[in-house]
This record gives C-alpha cells, sequence and structure tokens, in this order.
C-alpha cells in the first residue's frame, strides 16, 4: 500500500519535472510532426481513423478560437460558422479556380491563410458594431451574421449555390493539420497569457473595473475577435480540402452550436479544456454512429447531464500547468529579490 | 492655492440617469498634494461625481485635469492621463490572481522597471498581497480587497486618486488601517478625492472637504472647520 504510494508520488514528480522542462514543448511538437508525416507518407495509419483525427484536428481550432471570445472574454458568439465558411469558400475559390493544377499542393497553405485573413476581415466588421455598446449585442450580431453568410452563398451561382462549391483536391493531410492546430493553441496560448490577453480576462470579470484598470476594453474585444475569426477561417480552409466538397448548409447554425458544444464541454477559458472538449465531443459523435439519428438525442442529454454535474465543464477556469507560463516576470524578480534581501540580512 | 497648484477643477457639473437629474451644477476643485472629501447622505450624488470624473457616465459641464479638458474622453484614457479611480465594491476581478490584478492597473505603461519598482512599493504598504500574489482576488476578505483595490491605484502610475467609500463594509480596526495608509500615501505625494460615508473619519484626514445634499454642494471649508460645525455635526457625525 505504502510501496504503491510511494512508487506513484516518484513517477508523478518524474512527470512533473519532466514536463517542466524546456525542451518538452519542443520536444511533443517534433514527435507529433514525425509521426503524422510517416502516417501520412507510408500509409500504416486507416485512412478512416486518419480524417477522424482531421476532423478532431479541426474541431480543437475552432473549438480553441471560439473559447477566447466566450470563454475568456465573456462574451456569447454564435456565428463561428460563418467565419468558417468564409474561409472554406475562400481557400476554396483559390485552389479550384486561382491556383493551376500543378502548384495547387504548394499553394495550398497560402490559400488556407488567406482564407484565414479573410475570415480575419470579415471578423473585424462585424465586431466594429458589436463591441460599440456593452452588453449582449455580440450574441444578436452574430446569429445574425451566420444567416446573412448562409443567405448570401446559397445566392451566389459563382460559387454553386445551394448545391455548393467542389472539385478541391485532397490536400488536408494529417501534417497541415497538425501544424495549424499547433499554430492555433500555441498563438492563443501566448495572447492569453499576455498583457493583452489579461486584458480579455479583465472584460470577463468586470468591464466597468477594466476601463479603470486602464484597459482599452474595445481594442482588446475587437483583436479578440479577429484573431478567433482568423482560426475559424483556417479551420474552414482545412474541412474544405478534408471533405472535397462544401455547401451552405454545412455552415447554419448547428455548425456554430457543435462548437459552442465543444467549448462548454471542455470548459471555458481553458486549453486543455477546448482540446479535451473537441476531442471527446468529435471520436464520441464518430462511436455513436451506429446509432444513426438517435445520436442527436444521447449527445444533448450528454450535455444536460454535465451541466446539471459540471456546470463549468470539465475544465472550466482551470489550465494544466502544460499551458501556464514556467515564470511569471514581475512576480518572480519580486521573490527574488525577498528572498536575496532575506539572505543578506541573515549573516 | 494658486492657479498652477490647481489638479482637478470641475464646475457646473450635471449628471442625469435616465432624465432624473442627479447632480445640479456641482463645482469643486482639488490641489497638488491635498486629501479633499466629499461627504454626505446616501444618493446625494458622490458616486456620480467620481463616475463623471473618470469618464463612465455621461455630464454637462467641465472638468479639467493639470489644463487638460477631460470631457469626451473614454475611461482608459482617462486613467492613462493620471487619474485612478477605486470603485464602490472595489471592482476586484475576482477569477483572477492577486498579482493579475494588480499588473492589469499597469495595463497602458510600458516602463517595465517603473511598473516593478511601483509593485515593490505596494507590496511594502501591504505587505499581505505579497504573500496572497498567487491567490484569486475572490477569496480574499473585504479588508485585503480594500487594500488591494488601492493598490491597483497605486500601480497605475496617477498622481490623483478617487477612492469611493474606502471604509464600506470593513470592521472598524481595518477601516482605521485603511485610512492611515491613506494618509501615508497622500504624505508620498499622491493626491486623494475622498468619498466617504464615514464623515468622521473623513474629516479627521482631509485638509478641505465640500457637504453634499442631493445633487448641491451646500458646505466647503477645511476638515477641521466642518469637524467643529454644528450643524454637520448633527446631521453626519451624530451629535
Amino acid at each position: 500500500m505504502n510501496r504503491t504510494g510511494t512508487a506513484y508520488a516518484t513517477w508523478r514528480d518524474g512527470w512533473r519535472r519532466f514536463t517542466a522542462r524546456k525542451y518538452f514543448w519542443p520536444a511533443v511538437l517534433a514527435c507529433g510532426l514525425a509521426f503524422s508525416i510517416a502516417a501520412d507518407r507510408y500509409d500504416f495509419v486507416d485512412l478512416y481513423v486518419q480524417l477522424i483525427v482531421i476532423y478532431v484536428g479541426i474541431n480543437i481550432i475552432l473549438t480553441v478560437s471560439l473559447n477566447l471570445i466566450n470563454g475568456y472574454m465573456g462574451e456569447f458568439s454564435v456565428g463561428h460558422a460563418g467565419f468558417m465558411a468564409v474561409g472554406a469558400y475562400t481557400a476554396s475559390l483559390i485552389t479550384v479556380h486561382v491556383l493551376p493544377q500543378s502548384v495547387a499542393a504548394v499553394g495550398f497553405p497560402v490559400a488556407v491563410l488567406a482564407g484565414g485573413l479573410a475570415a480575419a476581415l470579415i471578423g473585424f466588421l462585424v465586431a466594429i458594431p458589436s463591441f460599440k455598446t456593452r452588453g449582449d449585442y455580440l450574441a444578436i450580431v452574430t446569429l445574425a451574421f451566420g444567416m446573412i453568410v448562409k443567405s448570401i452563398l446559397e445566392n451566389i451561382d459563382a460559387v454553386g449555390g445551394p448545391r455548393g462549391l467542389l472539385g478541391m483536391e485532397k490536400l488536408t493531410t494529417l501534417p497541415w493539420v497538425f501544424f495549424w492546430t499547433a499554430l492555433s493553441v500555441w498563438v492563443i496560448r501566448n495572447l492569453v497569457y499576455s498583457n493583452y490577453g489579461r486584458g480579455v480576462l479583465s472584460v470577463r470579470e468586470d468591464e466597468i473595473a477594466a476601463d479603470l484598470m486602464s484597459v482599452n476594453t474595445r481594442q482588446v474585444k475587437i483583436i479578440a475577435f479577429v484573431v478567433s475569426s482568423f482560426f475559424a477561417g483556417i479551420a474552414g480552409g482545412l474541412f474544405a480540402h478534408a471533405l472535397q466538397f462544401i455547401n451552405p448548409r454545412m455552415f447554419d447554425i448547428i455548425k456554430s452550436t457543435d462548437v459552442l458544444i465543444m467549448v462548454y464541454l471542455g470548459g471555458i477559458a481553458s486549453l486543455a479544456g477546448s482540446i479535451i472538449g473537441a476531442v471527446i465531443y468529435t471520436l464520441l459523435l464518430e462511436i455513436l454512429r451506429p446509432l444513426g439519428i438517435w445520436r442527436m438525442v444521447f449527445m444533448p442529454l450528454l450535455l444536460v447531464v454535465l451541466m446539471i454535474y459540471r456546470p463549468r465543464g470539465i475544465m472550466g477556469l482551470r489550465e494544466t500547468k502544460l499551458f501556464e507560463p514556467l515564470g511569471d516576470l514581475v512576480t518572480e524578480r519580486l521573490w527574488r529579490k525577498t528572498k536575496k534581501e532575506a539572505s543578506d540580512a541573515a549573516p | 492655492m494658486t492657479a498652477s497648484d490647481l489638479l482637478l477643477t470641475v464646475s457646473g457639473l450635471c449628471v442625469s440617469y435616465e432624465g432624473i437629474e442627479a447632480l445640479h451644477g456641482v463645482s469643486f476643485e482639488v490641489a497638488k498634494g491635498e486629501i479633499v472629501t466629499l461627504i454626505g447622505a446616501n444618493g446625494a450624488g458622490k458616486s456620480s461625481i467620481l463616475r463623471a470624473v473618470s469618464g463612465l457616465v455621461p455630464y454637462a459641464g467641465a472638468v479639467v485635469y493639470t489644463g487638460k479638458d477631460l470631457k469626451n474622453l473614454p475611461a482608459d484614457r482617462i486613467v492613462a492621463a493620471g487619474i485612478a479611480h477605486v470603485p464602490e465594491g472595489r471592482g476586484i476581478f475576482g477569477n483572477l490572481t492577486v498579482g493579475e490584478n494588480l499588473k492589469l492597473a499597469a495595463w497602458q505603461r510600458r516602463d517595465k522597471s517603473a511598473v516593478a519598482r511601483d509593485l515593490d512599493r505596494v507590496f511594502d504598504l501591504f505587505p499581505r498581497l505579497r504573500e496572497r500574489t498567487k491567490q484569486l482576488g475572490g477569496m480574499l476578505s473585504g479588508g485585503e480587497q480594500q487594500m488591494l483595490a488601492v493598490g491597483r491605484a497605486l500601480m497605475s502610475d496617477a498622481e490623483l486618486l478617487l477612492l469611493d467609500e474606502p471604509s464600506m463594509g470593513l470592521s472598524p480596526v481595518l477601516v482605521r488601517e485603511i485610512f492611515k495608509i491613506i494618509s501615508e500615501i497622500n504624505r508620498e505625494g499622491k493626491t486623494v478625492l475622498l468619498v466617504e460615508q464615514n464623515a468622521h473619519l473623513a474629516l479627521q484626514i482631509a485638509r478641505r472637504a465640500y457637504v453634499l445634499e442631493t445633487g448641491r454642494i451646500v458646505l466647503s471649508g477645511t476638515g477641521r472647520e466642518l469637524a467643529g460645525n454644528p450643524r454637520i455635526r448633527e446631521a453626519y457625525l451624530g451629535g
């Protein structure tokens, strides 16, 4: 009994020391990238499994980026699918119509990036009126935005109208998904722990107090919203080139709701939570596929149970040590200073 | 008091909430290095004055700080200009740590070494905060939260502190402690505009005071004068 306890403590301490090392994240990223490239090239992973992993990655990007708005900033956006649609259509139009067939594969990252930038630009335009006043306008504006995007796409024949757009090659591969997922988590993690990120959190906590702390709340909200839209656009580009077919109905309110569920399942204001939420939700949907339409009964039930027993989600407002900064500059310096003073005073 | 010493001049300040005027043309001034207090009963408009000065509510009239018109400036720019406001109820960010709360107050400051020095200063004034740097603001006791609120105001490097009811909800011992610290901060060069219901203590530490009744200033004078004024004694100091 005691021995197993000690063994566990030793193992746990070792793990903690390992994860606290500077090379932990580079090692994880290098392994992940190497594995994804190998799996892609040598095909030792089942194609169906590969596709599921790709969906998991895309959903992680969507969840982490929406969590920036709904979790960290405490606003309520329901238009994530709209931004995803902007990214998906922009990237697809570029790979299908702009780039010649021969360079489509090379130009794919550029197309995805363009999709992200287009979504960011639209996000900026949505953010300006939404954040002019305080309150719950964002939910209404983003709801309307989602509908507008869908109807616009349905009425433009050049992008296929309601039939949708096809002709994309399967350019979304495991390495690319890994790259974009890691990038989005990294960027949002760094944003959250920056001075700007503290501003984002203060908006959630108490907007008036944030103003009185000299936080430019309007600027902070707009920047967070643009970053969030950007990554939704990236996810859209990847999604379009994984499925090789998109139509406006794929990006309706149901899709936005899916992302909301993943955010609140995993937990608000948590990167680890977003990843867990996206993984669990995507896998559950696949596992429950044999249930057919009953899936749509099971999933909401799961959500209700979750809200009763864990109202903040699995990791709500908590973070694993893995994502937290190793040392906080200002406080760290202070501790060192007091320690030094104490040792100076001792002899 | 010469014109160059004037830090804050408020003239003809009118504030309305949904069409009902709460302040009817209030004028007063605060000079460099003073503690000025606004006393008055509940609903007299004390907090509205502070909210107008820091740009949280629209108003008619003029608010001039070191020669600069503050009208139409957003709240965050007013803080950057040098006015820190500790709001009623303190406005602590409950889900953020004490350290994060303090750093947020320096949000617009880019002089890192000065920020670190101010943080040091705050921890010297409030050793409790140093012990609790990693704790969540919401977990602090009322007194500690008030200390954190004042500490945040100091972190913004403002010259003028607007303190709204710092004694609210605190035990008498803690109230005395907070007032001692306000005096100390003032001695070190910060100017303080203090809004208080605890007129007794406020008049003790204030150099000058204004008495507010239903949105108008009805009396002003030095803290000592007002503390000796029979009308004030009866109305605010309990006979």
